[in-house]
């Protein structure tokens, strides 16, 4: 089976490929016939392998971690398509090793589901792991946001080295309180930075008040994020502050940097002795959002901003990061799959900042529950569209001349992408 | 206690309003994880759209139970967010009771519409007393019941929103079911009822939030509590069209 395995998977692959089809059924072919493939390929590789998973934030941090790597010349292995699920990631192998099955690369960053994880690191045990939030988000999936703190404790307790931890985060925080061998580095955010963070447990708290699962003290950090600019970031690390230009946008991207920058000196083996901090910094200067996450795009000669809104506390992220004025606006709210089926979390965001400019159009298959949503905050509303082609064709068209921002779940994104590549030149990931 | 609004109408004219009408939100903290704002915001821009003017408060564990309420909505939570309060309402058992007896409008939903009932027994068998102003009971099972529902009711027509528990109600004698499900589940997985009605208390499973969809019910709480206080109640005329074009597409999404 073992000499098989991988030739087959290769042809399901490239068969797949030219119908045009989904990424994962190759991965699903060689898990059936060989299930030892994926754990017996990346043991082989010398740095292991890291998993990122958490609510929000694993595309544009796992992709950082990859770029940060390889500015230290490692060749990395990592699952780009976004297809974060176990036989996303055998699929991804297949598309890179040989024909006999051998994986040319130092170290796998892979992203990861957080409830697919779990399958994964009982298969694989990660050398590294970076645990980003546990936000409310997708609860028609796991129900409760506790739960969604156990699926990261699993991660972590799988892990063999190191788990890396969001400080600010009680609930990722405290996982490291039952941890064991693993050594745990923290990434930190300073505290004149908090504010901008609202989280799910002090959304509807009395001002002043502590979230309720708020850590005593908090623990050191190997990384934290001092300062945002307009476009720079000052991050502290081996006691000194340094700043450094991004092209990243959005605080929270921004504090998603200090968490593959703790990951990436991890696997580079610590401080600076054997990470080459100038390159480190270069390379994470030059990082560009991924695909839909704060992307800017040129429509008629004027930006045109996509702003990936998953959940309560991303949309006022997104709303607090970027603000309204001087643009218009546009927000499409799917309710397929892969956003959730539930639409109570628009009822979580407090829309007050567009009530200046008003929203110019609204679409998706629940333009019309975030119609209602607007309406009780007294937001003006322009259009509203379900259909996605032409309420973005008229809200290109009647804001012609301004710059121009949409606020849209992931597959409104992939739909407003697709309709945008009509128009104008839009990344194309693979 | 805090007051978010100080009773002067969104306009800033008071003279014109015909009341005040306090609403308490209970637990805001703690039992808040559906969109449970949604329904306390939806009260308060109705109050004054009918041409009442909205007072609305907040009740939290070791607040002082505020005097003079005229409806009170609970949300849900998550089960660690029920332990947080259980003693705490206990404490509360008398005054929402009385309150409730009394014909005082309620909207409780998920997390407090069971506490609301005589207990929960957990899916591992701790059992979580309630204040026993419903005649209900729960029982935590390993099963989650999760998605969009729609539920025929007399009262106020077909109530649409979505569902998210693990926990199984069963109605007593004492109450009657808010409806009968059409799509989902509702209170338990065997009698096809959703929600439980009680004098003038509501009780569901349907978050969403409730109240946007379905106005008939928001305003079934608002006329309620104006009639208590009054006597009487003149409506205004909110705008709808948005949320009856939001019910059409809610009907046909899957479950």
């Amino acid at each position: 089976m073992l000499y098989i395995s991988v030739p087959l998977g290769k042809l399901v692959r490239r068969v797949s490929r030219l119908r045009g089809g989904g990424s994962a059924l190759p991965g699903l072919v060689v898990e059936k016939i060989d299930p030892g493939f994926m754990q017996r390929t990346l043991s082989t590789l010398p740095h292991g392998v890291a998993v990122v998973s958490g609510t929000n934030g694993k595309t544009t941090t796992t992709k950082m971690v990859v770029e940060l790597l390889e500015s230290q010349g490692l060749k990395v292995f990592t699952n780009r398509t976004g297809s974060n699920f176990t036989r996303g990631v055998a699929a991804a192998l297949l598309g890179e090793v040989d024909w006999r099955g051998r994986l040319r690369a130092d170290v796998a960053v892979l992203e990861l589901d957080e409830a697919h994880a779990t399958h994964f690191v009982n298969r694989v045990p990660p050398r590294y792991s970076l645990l980003l939030n546990v936000l409310r988000d997708q609860l028609d999936r796991f129900g409760e946001i506790d739960k969604t703190a156990q699926l990261l404790q699993h991660i972590a307790d799988k892990t063999t080295g190191t788990v890396v931890l969001n400080r600010e985060d009680p609930r990722v925080a405290r996982i490291a309180e039952t941890l064991t061998g693993q050594d745990v580095q923290y990434f930190g955010l300073d505290d004149s930075l908090l504010s901008t963070f609202p989280n799910d447990d002090d959304m509807r708290a009395a001002p002043g008040s502590p979230a309720p699962a708020a850590l005593p003290h908090k623990p050191a950090a190997d990384v934290v994020l001092r300062k945002v600019g307009p476009d720079t970031a000052d991050f502290e690390y081996d006691g000194a502050t340094v700043t450094t230009a991004m092209k990243l946008r959005g605080v929270y991207n921004i504090f998603n940097a200090a968490a593959a920058l703790t990951l990436a000196r991890s696997i580079c083996g610590g401080g600076a002795a054997t990470a080459d901090h100038a390159t480190l910094l270069t390379a994470l200067s030059q990082v560009e959002p991924a695909f839909g996450r704060g992307e800017s795009l040129t429509v008629d000669g004027q930006p045109l901003d996509l702003v990936l809104v998953k959940n309560p506390s991303g949309f006022r992220l997104g709303l607090k990061s970027f603000p309204a004025g001087g643009y218009a606006t546009m927000i499409a709210i799917n309710d397929n799959y892969a956003d959730g089926r539930d639409m109570s979390w628009l009822w979580d965001v407090e829309f007050d900042s567009l009530r200046d400019g008003g929203v110019d159009q609204l679409t998706g298959s629940r333009a019309y529950d975030m119609a209602l949503r607007l309406q009780y905050d007294d937001v003006r509303i322009g259009g509203v569209q379900p259909e996605i082609a032409p309420a973005l064709a008229a809200f290109i068209r009647d804001a012609k001349g301004k710059p121009k921002r949409i606020f849209c779940t992931y597959t409104a994104m992939l739909a407003i992408r697709r309709e945008l590549s009509k128009i104008t030149t839009v990344e194309v990931v693979s | 206690m805090t007051a978010e609004s100080t009773g002067i109408g969104p306009d800033g004219v008071e003279q014109n309003s015909k009341g005040t009408i306090r609403v308490l939100q209970l637990y805001p903290r703690d039992m808040n994880i559906y969109g449970d704002w949604g329904n306390a915001l939806v009260l308060k821009q109705r109050i004054s759209w009918h041409g009442y003017t909205p007072e609305l408060l907040e009740y939290n564990v070791g607040d002082e139970f505020p005097a003079d309420v005229d409806l009170i909505v609970g949300g849900g939570g998550q089960d660690s967010g029920q332990l947080v309060i259980k003693d705490d309402l206990q404490s509360q058992a008398g005054v929402l009771t009385k309150l409730a007896e009394d014909g005082a409008p309620m909207l409780v939903i998920c997390g407090l519409y069971q506490l609301f009932g005589r207990f929960f027994k957990t899916r591992l068998g701790s059992v979580i007393p309630g204040i026993g102003v419903l005649d209900v009971e729960t029982h935590g099972t390993d099963e989650r019941l999760i998605g969009n529902v729609r539920v025929a009711t007399e009262e106020f027509g077909e109530v649409l929103g979505y569902e998210n528990h693990s926990g199984q109600t069963t109605l007593g004698a004492g109450v009657r079911p808010l409806g009968t499900t059409a799509k989902g589940t509702g209170n338990n997985s065997s009698d096809g009822h959703e929600g439980a009605r009680y004098k003038n208390v509501v009780a569901s499973y349907l978050h969403g939030s409730l109240l946007p969809k379905n106005p008939a019910i928001a305003d079934f709480l608002i006329r309620t509590a104006a009639e208590r206080k009054y006597g009487t109640f003149t409506a205004g005329a909110p705008d709808d069209r948005y949320a009856v074009l939001a019910r059409e597409h809610a009907t046909r999404r899957p479950r």
